[in-house]
C-alpha cells in the first residue's frame, strides 16, 4: 500500500466511525431522552404509559401524603393553570423536598393517571434551581440567600 | 491591602503574558537571535510566581474570613471550620477561575523554566500561544469575575458556603481535576508551536509526552475522586450520573487518554503526525469547553455557582478564538507536515489507531448526549439525556475497544501475525466466553453489566500478558506503568460491572430496635438521638450491621440541619469490606408502627465489589505516574550520556589537534 492510500484509509475509517457515532447518537436521543412535562401538557397531551419522561411543577400545599408502609408518599404537582398531576414515590425524599416548592419527578405515568416517580429533584441548594422550574410562577429559589447578602451590593 | 494586592499581582501576570507572547512571536521569526526572544522564558517563570501569588492572596482572605471583599462576604462564614474556610477559596466561580489561572501560568512556568529539548525556535511559537491563551483568561477574570472586589462597608457576617461542598472532597477534587484541565494547555501550546515551526517529530513527542501523561494522571485522579465523593456525599448510592458537568471532565479525559496514546506511536515509531497534533487541539478545546459548559451558566448543577449570560459568552468567546484559531493554522500547515512511517493493521499501531478512534468515537456520543438538550432548548423542547441513552451508546464502541486493547500491547510494532499470538487469544476469548456463560446459567442479568464483567476478567488477564515470558526485574518502568493502568481499567469496569448486576437494596420504615436483611447483611435499628456541629445540626441512627451472624459494626448516618446557609443534607455511612460497601442512609420520621413507637425511613444497599471502580480510577493513575517516571529518567540517562560522549569527543578532538594519539594502554 502507497503511503498516500494509508493515510486516505485512515481517514476514511476515522470519519467512518465518527459519522456512524453521531448516527447512532442521533437515533438513540430521538428514542432515548426524557422529555420534559409541565403538569398542564400531561392532561392536554399525556404521554404513552411507561413511557420514561420527566414531570416538573410545583408541590400542592397539603398534598403530601405518606403511605402506611411509611416509604411512599403521594403528592400533587400542579404548573402555572389549574391541571394538577397526582405522584405516588417510593423512597427518601430529596432534602429540599417541601410543599409549596419546586420539582422535577422522574418516571412514567401509570395506567390509572398517577404518575409513578422513580427519582425526584428538588433544588440542589438554596442558589440551585432544576432548569426545568426556572420561570415556574410561585418560585422563589434564592429569597433565603438574596437577603443574608442584602446590603452587600 | 491584601485584596489590593492580589489584583495588582494578576495585572502584572496578565502584562507578562502580553510579553510573553510578543517575545515569543518574535522569536518564531528570527529565533535565539532576535533580541526580544529571550523574555519569553522568564516572563513565563515571573509571571507563574505572581499568578500563584495571587492565590495564595485570595487563600488568605478566606482563612482569616475578610468581610470587606466580596466574595469572601458572600461564600464564606466565620463559623466554619478552616479546613472548609480555605476550601471555599475555590468553592465559587470567582475563587475557581483564579485557581485554573493560577495552574494555568504555574504549568506555564514549568514549561518554561524546566523545558530544554526543544528547539529554540519552537519553544519560542508555544510560549507565545501559552502566551495567548493566558491573555484570554486573565481578561475574563479581570474584566467579568473579579474575585477581589471590595464592598464599599465591610459585611458583618459571611453567607456561607453550600453545605454539600463542606467535606474534605471539596479539598481534592478541583484542584486535581483543574490540574489535568488546564495541563492540556501544556499540550495544546507544544502541539500549536510544533505545527508553527514545523517540527513534529518524535523529539517533540518525547516532550510532549510527560505533559500529557501528567495532566492526565490528574484528570483521571480528579474524576475518580469525585465520583467518590458524589457517592458517599449526594445520598442516593450512584457513582455515575451522566451529569452535563461530570460529562464535562469525562471529555477531556477521553481525549487525553488518545492523545497519549498517539503520541506513543509517534515518539516510538514517527506515525501518526497530524492525528496527535489534531488530538493536542481536541483535548484542550475539550477542556475549555468543559470550562464552558460549568462557568457560563447553561448548565445549572451544583457546580455551577452563578448565572451570568456575560460571562458565558465572554468564554464562549475564547472558545471561538482558541479553538477557530488553532483549526486555521492546522488547515494552512497539516498539509506541509510528512507523511509519517508506515505499518499495517495486524500491528501495535494499528490496535492503537483502532482504539483512538473508538475513544474519539465515545467522545462524540458523550458530546452530542450532553449538549442535545442544550440544542433543543433553542427550539423550547426540553429534554433530559441519561442513562438509557450514555450506557447503550457508549458501550457499542467501548467494548470493541476492550477487545483491541486485550490484544494491542501483544503485538509487535510495524507488522505481525496474529497467529504468533494465537495462544493469549485462545485464552483471553476462553475466558470471555467461560464468563459470560456462567454468568448467564446462574442468573438473569441485563446484557451490559455481563458483557462488561467478562471483558473486566479477561481484560485483567490480558493486561498481564505482556509480561509473559519476560525476566521481571528487566522490565522497563514505563512497562509497568502500561501493564498496572490497563490492569487498573479492568479492575474498574469489573467494580462498575458488579455494582450494576450485584447491587441490593432495602427501603423500610422502621423503628428502633427493628431489623431489616439486605445481602447477607442483617441491619438494626438501635437509636435515634440529636447531634451537634460546628455550623450544623444533625438527628443521628445508630444502626448495628452484621453480616452472617458476625460481629455487629456500628454506623451512624445523619441526616443534617446546616444553618448558615439554611440547608438540609444525609450523610451517608458506610462499611467497607473487601468484596462491597453496605451503604446505609436515615430519612424522614415516617409515623408510628402498631405499638406507636416512632418509625425512621432507612434506605440500606449492599454493592458487591463497587469499591473497585476507585481502586481501578486510583490504579490507573499510579500506572501514569510510573510510566511518567520510567520516560523522564530514561531520557534523563539518556541524555547524560550523549552529553559525556559530547565531551570526550571534544577531548580526544583537542588531542588530535596537539599532535598523534597515543597508543591507548592495555
Amino acid at each position: 500500500m502507497k503511503a498516500k492510500h494509508q493515510r486516505m484509509m485512515l481517514v476514511i475509517i476515522a470519519l467512518v466511525a465518527i459519522v456512524a457515532a453521531g448516527l447512532i447518537a442521533a437515533w438513540a436521543l430521538r428514542s432515548q431522552a426524557n422529555y420534559f412535562y409541565l403538569p398542564e401538557q400531561m392532561s392536554a397531551e399525556p404521554p404513552a404509559v411507561g413511557q420514561a419522561v420527566r414531570l416538573g411543577g410545583m408541590v400542592q400545599v397539603g398534598s403530601i401524603e405518606t403511605q402506611a408502609d411509611g416509604v411512599s408518599v403521594k403528592f400533587i404537582v400542579t404548573g402555572n393553570e389549574q391541571s394538577t398531576i397526582p405522584v405516588r414515590y417510593s423512597g427518601i425524599l430529596p432534602d429540599l423536598f417541601v410543599e409549596g416548592s419546586g420539582v422535577v419527578a422522574e418516571g412514567s405515568l401509570g395506567s390509572d393517571g398517577v404518575f409513578e416517580a422513580t427519582n425526584l429533584l428538588a433544588k440542589h441548594d438554596e442558589n440551585y434551581v432544576p432548569r426545568e422550574l426556572e420561570g415556574l410562577e410561585g418560585h422563589k429559589g434564592s429569597d433565603g440567600y438574596s437577603e443574608t447578602v442584602a446590603g452587600l451590593k | 491591602m491584601i485584596a489590593e494586592l492580589g489584583l495588582a499581582a494578576l495585572w502584572l501576570s496578565t502584562a507578562l503574558a502580553a510579553l510573553q507572547m510578543i517575545s515569543g512571536a518574535m522569536g518564531i521569526r528570527d529565533g535565539a537571535a532576535s533580541p526580544f526572544a529571550i523574555y519569553a522564558r522568564p516572563a513565563a517563570v515571573v509571571q507563574a510566581f505572581l499568578a500563584v501569588l495571587s492565590f495564595f492572596l485570595l487563600l488568605y482572605a478566606f482563612a482569616v474570613t475578610d468581610l470587606s471583599i466580596k466574595l469572601v462576604a458572600t461564600n464564606s462564614h466565620s463559623a466554619k471550620p478552616l479546613i472548609y474556610k480555605l476550601t471555599g477559596t475555590w468553592g465559587n466561580h470567582e475563587g475557581s477561575m483564579l485557581l485554573w489561572v493560577a495552574v494555568l501560568a504555574l504549568s506555564g512556568g514549568l514549561l518554561a523554566g524546566l523545558e530544554h529539548r526543544l528547539k529554540e525556535k519552537t519553544m519560542s511559537a508555544t510560549l507565545a500561544v501559552q502566551g495567548f491563551v493566558a491573555i484570554g483568561f486573565y481578561s475574563f477574570l479581570l474584566l467579568s469575575s473579579n474575585p477581589f472586589e471590595r464592598l464599599p462597608v465591610p459585611a458583618i457576617e459571611g453567607g456561607g458556603l453550600n453545605p454539600l461542598l463542606q467535606d474534605i472532597g471539596l479539598a481534592i477534587h478541583p484542584p486535581t481535576l483543574y490540574i489535568g484541565y488546564v495541563g492540556l494547555s501544556v499540550a495544546f501550546s507544544l502541539a500549536m508551536g510544533a505545527l508553527i515551526t514545523r517540527q513534529v517529530t518524535p523529539d517533540f513527542a518525547k516532550v510532549l509526552r510527560p505533559w500529557v501523561l501528567g495532566a492526565w494522571v490528574f484528570l483521571t485522579f480528579g474524576i475518580t475522586a469525585g465520583s467518590y465523593w458524589a457517592y458517599y456525599e449526594l445520598g442516593w448510592g450512584g457513582w455515575w450520573f451522566w451529569d452535563p458537568v461530570e460529562n464535562a471532565s469525562l471529555m477531556p479525559w477521553l481525549a487525553a487518554t488518545a492523545l497519549l496514546h498517539s503520541v506513543s506511536v509517534l515518539a516510538a515509531r514517527d506515525a501518526l503526525r497530524t492525528w496527535t497534533i489534531m488530538l493536542g487541539v481536541l483535548a484542550f478545546s475539550m477542556s475549555m469547553l468543559g470550562t464552558f459548559l460549568v462557568r457560563s451558566g447553561v448548565l445549572t448543577s451544583v457546580h455551577s455557582f452563578a448565572v451570568d449570560p456575560e460571562r458565558g459568552s465572554f468564554i464562549l468567546a475564547l472558545l471561538g478564538l482558541y479553538i477557530g484559531g488553532a483549526l486555521v493554522i492546522f488547515a494552512l500547515r497539516a498539509g506541509s507536515i510528512s507523511e509519517g512511517k508506515r505499518f499495517s493493521m495486524t500491528s501495535r499501531e494499528g490496535a492503537l489507531v483502532f482504539n483512538n478512534v473508538m475513544l474519539s468515537a465515545i467522545l462524540a456520543i458523550v458530546l452530542l448526549g450532553t449538549l442535545y438538550p442544550l440544542l433543543t432548548e433553542a427550539f423550547d423542547v426540553r429534554v433530559s439525556v441519561g442513562p438509557p441513552y450514555f450506557n447503550p451508546a457508549g458501550a457499542i464502541f467501548a467494548i470493541p475497544m476492550f477487545v483491541v486493547m486485550a490484544i494491542g500491547p501483544l503485538l509487535r510494532w510495524k507488522d505481525d501475525k496474529p497467529a504468533r499470538i494465537q495462544f493469549e487469544l485462545a485464552l483471553v476469548a476462553s475466558i470471555v466466553i467461560a464468563i459470560i456463560a456462567l454468568v448467564a446459567i446462574f442468573g438473569d442479568y441485563n446484557v451490559l453489566p455481563v458483557l462488561g464483567l467478562a471483558l473486566a476478567v479477561g481484560l485483567g488477564v490480558a493486561a498481564l500478558l505482556p509480561l509473559r515470558g519476560r525476566s521481571l526485574r528487566r522490565v522497563p518502568v514505563a512497562t509497568w506503568g502500561m501493564v498496572c493502568a490497563h490492569f487498573g481499567i479492568a479492575v474498574a469496569l469489573f467494580g462498575m460491572a458488579s455494582e450494576s448486576a450485584f447491587t441490593t437494596e432495602r427501603l423500610a420504615a422502621v423503628a428502633p430496635g427493628d431489623a431489616e436483611e439486605v445481602g447477607g447483611w442483617t441491619v438494626q435499628l438501635e437509636s435515634i438521638a440529636p447531634v451537634a456541629g460546628p455550623n450544623w445540626t444533625a438527628i443521628e441512627a445508630r444502626v448495628l450491621a452484621s453480616r452472617g451472624g458476625g460481629e455487629p459494626t456500628i454506623l451512624a448516618p445523619q441526616s443534617r440541619n446546616f444553618w448558615s446557609p439554611p440547608q438540609p443534607t444525609s450523610e451517608s455511612a458506610l462499611i467497607t469490606r473487601w468484596d462491597g460497601q453496605l451503604y446505609v442512609v436515615i430519612g424522614d420520621q415516617a409515623g408510628t408502627d402498631e405499638s406507636g413507637n416512632p418509625r425512621w425511613q432507612l434506605r440500606v444497599w449492599w454493592k458487591p465489589f463497587v469499591t473497585f471502580i476507585w481502586y481501578g480510577g486510583l490504579l490507573v493513575a499510579f500506572g501514569g505516574i510510573l510510566s511518567i517516571f520510567g520516560r523522564v529518567r530514561v531520557d534523563l540517562k539518556r541524555r547524560n550520556a550523549a552529553a559525556r560522549g559530547d565531551v570526550r569527543r571534544e577531548e580526544l578532538d583537542a588531542l588530535n589537534d596537539s599532535g598523534p594519539l597515543p597508543e591507548p594502554a592495555e
